[in-house]
């Protein structure tokens, strides 16, 4: 006789018997001949949940012989393999939870009608005992992985905010904010701030695929490769090459890191990005919104990989957000995912660092509902850039007056005019200043409007004033759709218009740089953006 | 209409035509002062005074704009002269050396 035992879920039964042949091994040496079972020996066989043996079990009146037994069963030709000749369902609450195998008769001769009996009655009083056991170590079980799991996230948690910065670096002119929500999971998002050797500060925003504890070891791996990296690279791009060839002999199967990794310049506002497969970090200009669009292969994934950088200045006024995609990839109860538009609209309003990442957090939750729980880890970091600096160039002590947009509608350089005049009106330039600072304002927005918005209602331009104690420095920047403005034209030469040699236009630029007293034309590639800087002393000190 | 909007009255006085303009002179003031020249060239006089006392605003188009009428009087053999400019604009014509070829009021001092 031999014992009967379930494991839950998939519909198994075992007899156990050692050493344990394999049914194919039984079938090639014994054929169909039932094999002897040696006394108290056991044999395991697995009946698949597909095998029609089951059904026929399930709703068997009471033990069955496996020698009568007509079905095309793999099931039946292995217990017969294994020398069973009689099966008793077992069956609690209508449901089969196991079977009692039984070999052939010590006596050789056939089970009776009495044995049939008893062992339909003891099948009866043992199947809710064995059902009840079976529930006991199920629920056992079921603890125990909660427990390791459990465990398991406090490690995970453990290593993770092991890694985050404990403290925000303090930059003059900067603000900066930074939130890490683990999902209860625990995914693999990392944020890091370092100073690197060349000053700057190199700025890191990650995610590891995967979850848990492994997904916080290999963060954690990244994290500080990162740092020894950037403690004598300076290049984005480089510091992620290198990171890259670094974790890729020791990546997990299937596990992967995106990252991207910017370098600010505090003073001036230059930033550089490499990115290896992570979001695109958005900048908030003037109302405007753009991502830094650089791409390559996220780390650790294949060895010698490039990865390209891109440049872009923040302007004053102007946030950063570099984020990992437990923001966008949040579902609502419908599954519908919060994605990039909702993240554009939320990005919209004026709000800045903590406020601004709190505008995100509320707009995201708003969307999930209450009830959610957050399916990944979710990490934001804004930077923001305050009015006052408006380039390199500008000394410090710079206060900004103002910023504005503008359409990019022909006639609006009157309006940016105006709008500076009032402005710098509190600053009691002379009016000869004032009138030459006018007209500066009014051509270099004009030919902005012209050659940079090609007079598109939709393509604005900025327009910031700052003063610091000597000058007004009035930056106007335009989206450079003609390119950037032609200032090798020609010089305008009066004797030749009058002639009619020259065509009677062309005296913007040539305005500009005699009456300001330096105008500086810089262009951003990454950003597709020129800027022209145009300095007025407050006092007359030298004439343009 | 506006101050802003820019106009321009032929008037004939003794000796000489006067346009007398008002608002901003910019690349929308072009056919108002296309057609207001071609009212001066139906005049007698050789004389042209333009009269800049009412326009506050005057960028490098409406330059432009003065540099193509100066031409079209040289050709005509009219001699121009403006006045009413104000100090920043007597500047501006001074820079672009408009001034050397018209006679400017307040310049001679």
């Amino acid at each position: 006789m031999t014992e009967t035992t379930d494991t839950t879920g998939a519909f198994r039964r075992f007899l156990r018997r050692s050493p344990t042949p394999s049914p194919a091994a039984t079938a090639t040496t014994a054929a169909d001949v039932p094999a002897p079972i040696d006394q108290g020996a056991s044999i395991a066989v697995d009946i698949p949940d597909s095998d029609p043996l089951l059904a026929y079990l399930q709703s068997a009146p009471g033990p069955v012989d496996v020698a009568r037994l007509e079905l095309d069963s793999p099931a039946v030709k292995a217990l017969r393999e294994a020398g069973v000749a009689l099966v008793v369902p077992l069956v609690s609450q209508g449901e089969l939870i196991g079977t009692l195998n039984l070999g052939p008769r010590l006596s050789e001769q056939e089970y009776s009608t009495d044995d049939r009996r008893l062992l339909t009655t003891l099948a009866a009083q043992a199947a809710p005992a064995i059902r009840v056991a079976q529930l006991v170590r199920e629920q056992a079980a079921e603890a125990a992985e909660r427990e390791r799991l459990a465990n398991e996230l406090r490690v995970a948690t453990l290593i993770q905010q092991q890694f985050l910065p404990r403290e925000l670096p303090h930059l003059p002119e900067w603000q900066i904010a930074a939130f890490y929500g683990p999902a209860r999971a625990v995914g693999g998002d990392f944020y890091d701030f370092v100073e690197l050797s060349d000053g700057r500060i190199g700025i890191a925003v990650g995610d590891v695929t995967d979850k848990g504890v492994p997904a916080a070891l290999v963060m954690a791996r990244t994290h500080s490769i990162l740092r020894a990296e950037a403690s004598r690279l300076t290049s984005p791009g480089e510091i992620l090459a290198r990171a890259n060839d670094l974790l890729v002999p020791e990546m997990p199967a299937r596990m992967f890191v995106t990252c991207l990794f910017a370098v600010l310049d505090p003073p001036t506002g230059r930033i550089v990005i490499a990115n290896a497969g992570h979001n695109l970090p958005f900048v908030r200009s003037g109302g405007e919104l753009r991502e830094l669009r650089a791409t390559g292969m996220p780390l650790g994934l294949m060895p010698a990989m490039r990865y390209e950088e891109v440049e872009g200045t923040i302007d004053a006024g102007s946030n950063v957000l570099l984020y990992s995609d437990g923001l966008v990839e949040a579902h609502d109860k419908a599954r519908e995912m919060f994605g990039m538009d909702r993240l554009r609209d939320a990005l919209g309003g004026d709000e800045a660092g903590s406020e601004l990442l709190d505008r995100l957090l509320d707009t995201l939750r708003a969307f999930t509902g209450p009830e959610h729980e957050q399916e990944d880890d979710i990490t934001l970091v804004t930077l923001r850039r305050s009015h006052g600096v408006a380039e390199a160039a500008v000394t410090a002590g710079s206060t900004a007056l103002t910023s504005f947009s503008l359409p990019g509608t022909p006639g609006n350089e009157r309006e940016a005019m105006d709008r500076v005049a009032a402005a710098v009106a509190d600053l009691g330039l002379a009016p000869d200043r004032l009138e030459r600072l006018k007209t500066a304002v009014s051509e270099t927005a004009m030919n902005a409007i012209e050659y940079g918005s090609e007079g598109r209602d939709d393509v604005p331009i900025d327009v910031d004033v700052a003063v610091t104690a000597t000058d007004v420095v009035v930056r106007i920047t335009d989206r450079a759709l003609s390119g950037a403005i032609p200032t090798d034209a020609e010089v305008p030469d009066i004797e030749r218009k009058l002639a009619g040699e020259q065509k009677p236009r062309g005296w913007g630029l040539f305005l500009i740089d005699h009456i300001g007293d330096a105008m500086d034309v810089s262009t951003d590639e990454a950003a597709g953006t020129q800027t022209v800087t145009l300095r007025m002393a407050r006092e007359e000190t030298h004439h343009g | 209409m506006d101050d802003r909007t820019f106009g321009a009255q032929v008037d004939s006085i003794p000796d000489e035509v006067r346009v007398r303009m008002h608002g901003d002179l910019d690349a929308r003031a072009d056919d108002t002062l296309q057609a207001a020249y071609r009212e001066v060239a139906t005049q007698g006089s050789h004389r042209l005074t333009l009269d800049f006392g009412e326009v506050g605003y005057i960028n490098s188009t409406g330059i432009a704009l003065v540099v193509r009428l100066l031409a079209d009087a040289r050709r005509d053999g009219r001699g121009v002269r403006a006045v009413g400019l104000t100090p920043h604009y007597r500047e501006i014509f001074r820079i672009t050396r408009l001034s050397d070829f018209m006679d400017i009021e307040g310049d001679a001092a």
